[in-house]
């Protein structure tokens, strides 16, 4: 039976419900964050105590409190001219006849008066959060519960979602687990940009004291790992699949004006590269270069109009492009054609950035490859709607930092602005990591179907992942009060409500056991046993 | 029956009654839960007086040779007849038809009913809801405060119970609550009670 805690005396549904603890109900024993039931009269409510207050009948208690040793009267107060209250946030009915046809609903009313309360047992949350199964899969606990948070993956990945939290608060190891359960009970597959080479092979846990395994390592049938720095890799340990080169040619002008910031470039030097593209055709970066005649370039600026100086700072930008190790003059590698192969037959491809952590790298090529693996989906899906054939593997596309691809002023440019936007039309969709949310597009954050935030303390970062959410400022304390590391809070359109949780252990040797889909443990054990059967 | 029998009633009404006793000085104690009457009217023990039968006649000083004030009433027996002990008692509940109830009793009890103080086992039923408490914590035309005559009765009660520090607070928590707007007198009761 669940701890009861005590009665409904007031509220509102916009406002939230306030309850009158019990004397035996200690405050201190309450949290902010967790849930507790509501039976009312017709329905029964669940809700997340997103305040606790403490509250006397008379003013002049706390004018002239008792004696901090009169235990006495200490304890004949509390409960009764003493009292605390908690701040409920009602958030969905459970229980009564619609509910359990479709599950949990939202609220739209508020118990009456008196309606008992008592903590959500573990069997409450199970019927809200549901159990892990064939589809769901366990994230990790509800903070101070046993009940396993699940998420439908089938669900989760049919829009883009969005990992917050300030550096050092776990969004790796929360993105590592999503992409192994995304691996193992979505049938997407993950294409994964990976800034500092954390998911393919063995990552570091936080303090780099510990080697955590990665996909390749836990999975390695299902994970392909793609690096642009071959050398780096291997000093990692790490056996690359591909190593991904890429020509000039394949960059466009529409991957310029993502870098317009990190090359410093003006508004007009962007427009001249695309003036450019469009007279000198595909190899433009290669013909810009090979260009040293002054003659021939006056020329042909006077033919574009463009500014002499605004020449000069683009071409300024493409050299810092140009002197990218990866960057061919011509490559024989189609590196798009190599990864959509991979993803074709299932296998989630990492791309491994080594040494080539600056941002001008990462953005360049997650935008240039993402751009053309989503004309090639946009392409195959149209046919396969035209020709009434099977559309291609849902595909999820994890980027780091994305308020470099996201932010307002180049949203509606890239790539990635178009995929968030247009969503699972083309069944691609994004799995977004960033620290400063505040730096991406309202428009974009608004079409991120589930988040999941780690701790933030900027307000300006809160206030736009919370931006549209009901119980926004409820929700706000709760995501304050994040504890600074393996805590975190998910809400969106995969879980029925907001829920603030503990990921899951990712990184003992149990935790990969777990990890493994049921079977296989036991398939391995029956090989070895079989092996030494051929030997009696 | 074994009960303790303090005294018969000559004085009644429906909120309180008066009752004298056999023997000079057996008043029983303050806040002692006592009952009266065939249907029972319970009721808390809230004053008792000793003092000259006539009015008219007080008592005069006596011990000036003796050395013990014992040896007053053996050197004047006469003094246990001239002297007489009464207490007064507050309705605070009856029973009827074996349901016992905590409020005022429709009918006061009779005048020349006794009086019994009530055994332990009597006394926990009783205390065993705290329904009687506004009647006397309301109650402000005794001759003692309303404050001293509850905490007294609570006293009482919770010698017989089995746990009576968790009786004081529990009872301390129904005073709290009536007493919500009144800090000072709740903070006087609650001082009494320990």
């Amino acid at each position: 039976m669940a701890e009861h805690l005590g009665v409904v005396i007031s509220g509102s549904l916009t406002g939230g419900i306030e309850i009158k603890l019990d004397a035996k109900a200690s405050v201190e024993d309450m949290a902010v964050g967790r849930y507790v039931s509501i039976q009312g009269k017709k329905h029964r409510f669940f809700g997340m105590i997103t305040d606790i207050n403490l509250q006397v009948t008379d003013e002049s208690i706390t004018q002239n409190p008792p004696e901090s040793g009169d235990s006495f009267i200490n304890e004949v107060l509390s409960g009764t001219s003493t009292y605390g209250t908690l701040h409920v946030l009602p958030m969905l009915t459970i229980g009564d006849a619609a509910a359990s046809i479709s599950g949990p609903q939202p609220v739209k009313t508020v118990p009456s008066h008196f309606s008992d309360v008592s903590l959500a047992s573990e069997a409450d949350m199970e019927s809200v959060f549901g159990g892990e199964d064939k589809e769901r899969y366990w994230i990790g606990n509800p903070l101070d519960m046993e009940t396993k948070l699940c998420l439908n993956l089938e669900e989760f990945v049919k829009r883009s979602n969005g990992i917050f939290g300030k550096s050092g608060t776990g969004k790796t190891f929360l993105t590592r687990i999503l992409l192994i359960g995304m691996l193992q009970k979505s049938k997407a597959v993950n294409l994964i940009f990976d800034m500092h080479n954390e998911y393919g092979w063995s990552g570091t846990s936080e303090g780099g004291s510990r080697k955590v395994q990665a996909l390749k390592q836990l999975f390695p049938s299902k994970v392909a790992v793609f690096t642009l720095d071959e050398k780096n890799s291997r000093l990692r340990g790490a056996s690359p699949d591909v190593v991904v080169r890429i020509g000039y040619s394949e960059i466009k002008p529409e991957d310029i004006v993502l870098l317009r910031e990190t090359l410093n470039l003006t508004e007009q030097a962007v427009e001249a590269a695309y003036s450019l593209y469009r007279r000198l055709g595909a190899n433009w970066i290669l013909s810009v270069g090979n260009l040293t005649d002054d003659e021939e370039i006056e020329r042909l600026l006077k033919e574009l109009s463009i500014h002499e100086g605004t020449f000069q700072n683009l071409k300024r930008g493409l050299n810092t492009i140009r002197r990218l190790p990866f960057i061919e003059p011509e490559s024989k590698q189609n590196a798009v054609d190599e990864i959509l192969g991979y993803l074709d037959h299932g296998v989630n491809v990492v791309l491994e950035f080594g040494r080539f952590r600056d941002i001008t790298a990462y953005i360049l090529v997650a935008n240039l490859l993402s751009r053309r693996i989503y004309e090639k989906y946009q392409e195959r899906t149209e046919k396969a709607m035209g020709e009434n054939a099977a559309a291609p593997t849902p595909l999820v596309i994890t980027i780091e930092e994305a308020h470099k691809f996201l932010n307002p002023i180049v949203a509606k440019e890239t790539i990635f602005g178009t995929i968030a936007r247009e969503m699972r039309k083309y069944n691609v969709t994004l799995l977004v990591i960033d620290q400063r949310p505040s730096g991406i597009d309202e428009e974009i954050m608004s079409q991120i179907g589930t988040k999941i935030t780690c701790l933030l303390d900027n307000e300006r970062d809160i206030d736009s992942v919370l931006a549209g959410v009901s119980g926004k400022n409820e929700l706000k304390s709760v995501l304050a009060r994040l504890a600074a590391k393996q805590q975190a809070l998910i809400f969106g359109h995969s879980v029925p409500m907001p829920v603030a949780f503990a990921p899951r252990e990712y990184g003992s040797s149990a935790s990969y056991r777990d990890f493994m889909p049921q079977g296989t443990a036991s398939k391995k054990a029956d090989t070895d046993k079989d092996i030494e059967n051929l030997w009696e | 029956m074994s009960m303790e029998r303090a005294g018969e009633v000559i004085e009644t009404c429906t909120t309180d009654f008066t009752a004298q006793c056999y023997e000079l000085y057996k008043t029983p104690s303050l806040g002692t839960l006592v009952k009266a009457g065939e249907t029972p009217v319970y009721g808390i023990v809230y004053h008792a007086e000793t003092a000259s039968i006539e009015p008219g006649r007080r008592p005069i000083a006596r011990g000036k040779d003796e050395a013990s004030e014992a040896d007053i009433y053996r050197t004047s027996p006469q003094l246990s007849r001239l002297l007489q002990s009464e207490f007064s008692v507050l309705a605070a509940g009856y029973r009827e038809e074996g349901k016992l109830c905590r409020y005022l009793p429709p009918q006061p009890v009779p005048v020349h009913a006794f009086v019994y103080v009530c055994p332990p086992d009597e006394v926990k039923e009783f205390a065993a809801s705290f329904d009687f408490l506004p009647l006397l914590l309301n109650n402000n035309g005794l001759q003692v405060d309303s404050g001293e005559l509850t905490a007294a009765a609570v006293r009482e009660m919770s010698r017989v119970q089995d746990n009576p520090h968790a009786f004081l607070v529990a009872a301390g928590k129904e005073i709290a609550t009536l007493l919500r707007g009144d800090y000072n007198r709740l903070r006087t009761v609650l001082g009494r009670l320990k």
